[in-house]
């Protein structure tokens, strides 16, 4: 007993007081990157050569956050000419086109199903679905749970049945061998019911675009209401997404 | 032993050395070696000249490669030598058609269909959901009753199945089926651009990130006859420790969840962040993602970063010594992982368990000790204490690890910091590999064994790659624990293990 309470008082509270104060994380963390439109065509090729997810579109000068992986090699080789990477790590948007960007990201609250807000924003149940996911993005989900982010103080819990849940968020490529278990527990959550994509795997496939085993793409087989970009995202960009989605106005 | 190659770890040996027996003198060859503390690496088979040929790699204290030619069947080593094939020879038939005839457990692994065409071993139809074909093992009686979990579990895991045959609260058998997980990884990769293999392998499992990683970038870098500077070096060795210590920490946190003692897994689920927000000042991935490349590290380990590392452990190695004594001193605690999940020794050699779970039963094998590789011939070695194969054992080899990963992060960190030469970072470029060439990587991930296999073409293009997470051992060693335990001690168990789905799915 007595180590408990030293322990205790070691540990102190950790909590973060995020989102009332503004928190920064290490500038080696990426986060939304920012395009220059005006950088030459061959800086972009050369950037998109690199680029191992083909995330970059030399014409219109967008890189594809849903299909990224972050990694920054385009920042590094362009140097930083045709991107910067802004740190900001407020990724998550609730339409596809949305996550190909130049940077400049649409307000998440205000394009949020406003409808949600009112039937989720106090109390929001998920159950979470690894299809294929690699357990980064489980990890870092599972993450939100520890005392330092202490999800459930702002009314979101994971639960463990998807009838308790108002809906479900996925990780994964969606390997053939998980998709009909996906389903099945989309089916199983009753009406009405939110879909989330969280990582580049749900959203494009992410580092196994092309693979004949996966799906590749949640949005094919189920409607998405919410996407979390990120390999994987970073707990503090699904936390901001959640909070921006069900209950910001 | 005399037919076989001895190779050494991370260096490319021409294809056309690799030995290449007929199949009575490999199996012979086999039988004996394992019969002589030798255990399998990797057996795997592949195609060449419209043949199908199988090739091992094994270790005992060197490593040695040797290869035979089949046709539809061969005769089963699982049946006639040893259980450290099993699962190896279920792979090859999976994923080449060819039958292990009298294996005596021949069910499907991951669940696809063979890349030959030829006549599926199982009989399945892969438009049919898994498991197909395939009724799980029963046992029947008025008294037994059956428990099904998953593919989807209650928590926020990976998916997989388990069957549990019960009689009461006793779990008389276990099945695991996995292939939920299967993304079709080793028939991706050889068709990949250079720039995606790195991407590819951080995803094979991602709490292995820098470990699966690893063992490509040095596959690669033996092929292509690249150089890693020492500083380099150094920084992989801290990123391979720190995903050690996170996911370590990690799962004393979860055992401590598992037996109800929320103060610890509270704590530790806090500190084990703190070791990914290191991997983030590394590389800016909380998962070590993007930092290891071929040929070296893509960020570079300054002065600023292995400051915030020093700072950052000098502040928390008391915290984990305190949080760990209050785990390990609670009897509450104590009596739940005591004499749970029991793998004897003589189990444990007979599936070649590895890593943590075969050093909680005696085996002392660390491929960083035994296989060295980047800088940690240079580093002490770790040795365990508890080995009696309980959860109790696999918890203190883990808070053993972690002691001991401290104390090499702050060794590399000084060797770091007395280098004197310039480091420049690099990023995946198409290089050419070697012809006709054939290497085998080894490394120590946190969970025990990683090996990659690469063999490459007249042209120098990848022709077979071949992965295997130490989770493909392992799994063998959770059913084993639950024999004639109480199903309620199943999530104990299985977070002692806690192997990875997609490292063996692929």
């Amino acid at each position: 007993m007595l180590k408990v309470i030293q322990n205790r008082i070691e540990q102190g509270c950790k909590t973060s007081s995020y989102p009332k104060e503004p928190i920064n994380l290490y500038h080696r963390y990426r986060g939304v990157p920012i395009v220059d439109p005006d950088c030459p065509t061959e800086i972009v090729q050369q950037c998109a050569d690199i680029c191992p997810q083909e995330a970059i579109d030399v014409e219109a000068k967008t890189i594809d956050i849903g299909k990224c992986t972050f990694c920054g090699h385009c920042e590094v080789d362009g140097e930083g000419k045709f991107v910067r990477f802004s740190e900001d790590f407020g990724l998550g948007a609730a339409n596809r086109e949305d996550l190909i960007t130049q940077g400049n990201l649409p307000d998440l609250a205000a394009h949020a199903k406003q409808e949600f807000k009112k039937l989720f924003g106090r109390s929001l149940q998920l159950r979470q679905v690894s299809a294929a996911g690699c357990n980064s993005c489980e990890a870092d989900t599972n993450v939100l749970n520890t005392p330092f982010f202490d999800l459930s103080r702002f009314g979101i819990d994971f639960v463990a049945s998807p009838r308790h849940a108002d809906g479900i968020h996925v990780t994964g490529p969606i390997s053939l061998n998980m998709k009909q278990a996906l389903l099945d527990t989309y089916d199983a959550v009753p009406s009405p019911k939110i879909v989330i994509a969280s990582g580049c795997c749900s959203i494009s496939g992410g580092p196994f675009y092309g693979s004949d085993a996966v799906v590749g793409d949640l949005n094919s087989i189920i409607p998405v209401d919410l996407y979390i970009p990120g390999c994987p995202p970073h707990p503090l960009t699904t936390l901001h997404a959640l909070l921006k989605f069900f209950k910001e106005n | 032993m005399d037919k076989m190659l001895k190779i050494t770890n991370g260096q490319a040996v021409p294809r056309a050395s690799i030995p290449r027996v007929d199949f009575a003198e490999f199996s012979a060859a086999l039988t004996e070696f394992v019969a002589n503390d030798g255990f399998v690496v990797q057996m795997f088979a592949y195609q060449e000249a419209e043949k199908t040929l199988v090739l091992a790699v094994l270790r005992n204290t060197e490593l040695y490669v040797i290869s035979t030619e089949v046709r539809e069947s061969f005769p089963s080593l699982t049946a006639k030598a040893s259980e450290k094939f099993h699962l190896f020879e279920r792979e090859i038939a999976e994923q080449y058609g060819v039958r292990p005839e009298g294996h005596p457990w021949l069910k499907m692994v991951r669940y696809h269909a063979n890349a030959t065409g030829a006549d599926d071993v199982f009989g399945n139809d892969y438009s049919v959901d898994i498991p197909g074909n395939y009724e799980y093992f029963r046992v029947d009686g008025e008294a037994i009753h059956e428990v099904g979990v998953g593919p989807v579990h209650a928590g926020i895991i990976e998916p997989g199945h388990f069957r549990f045959q019960c009689a009461g609260e006793e779990v008389l058998h276990l099945e695991i089926q996995l292939g939920y997980q299967h993304r079709g990884v080793e028939q991706m990769l050889p068709s990949m651009p250079m720039k995606r293999m790195p991407i590819i392998c951080e995803a094979i499992a991602g709490d292995t990130a820098i470990g699966h990683n690893l063992c490509l970038c040095q596959a690669i870098e033996a092929l292509a006859g690249m150089q890693v500077l020492p500083g380099a070096s150094i920084t992989r060795c801290i990123a391979l420790e720190l995903e050690r210590l996170a996911n370590h920490i990690g799962d004393l946190g979860a055992l401590s969840g598992d037996v109800a003692f929320n103060p610890p897994a509270s704590y530790f689920g806090r500190i084990r962040g703190e070791f990914l927000n290191l991997l983030q000042v590394l590389c800016g991935n909380r998962f070590g993602k993007g930092l290891v490349r071929p040929g070296g590290v893509a960020h570079i380990m300054g002065q600023e970063q292995r400051q915030l590392l020093r700072d950052k452990l000098e502040e928390i190695t008391p915290e984990i010594e305190h949080v760990c004594d209050l785990l390990f001193t609670a009897h509450t605690v104590v009596a739940r992982f005591e004499h749970t999940g029991t793998v004897t020794k003589e189990m444990a050699t007979d599936l070649g368990l590895v890593g943590y779970a075969g050093r909680a039963c005696g085996l002392a094998y660390d491929a960083r000790i035994a296989f060295p590789t980047e800088c940690y011939q240079d580093l002490p070695a770790n040795a365990n204490k508890v080995t009696d194969g309980d959860v109790n054992s696999r918890a203190w080899v883990r808070r053993e690890e972690v002691m001991h990963s401290l104390g090499l992060i702050n060794l590399l960190l000084a060797k770091h910091e007395a280098l004197e030469e310039e480091e420049q970072a690099v990023q995946a470029r198409q290089v050419n590999l070697a012809a006709d060439a054939f290497v085998v990587t080894v490394n120590e991930g946190w969970r025990g064994e990683l090996s990659h296999a690469v063999l490459t073409d007249s042209e120098g293009k990848v022709d077979r790659y071949k992965i295997k997470d130490p989770s493909f051992h392992n799994w063998t060693g959770l059913a084993m624990s639950l024999r004639n335990q109480g199903i309620s001690d199943f999530p104990l168990c299985n977070k002692s293990y806690n192997l990875s789905y997609c490292g063996f799915d692929l």
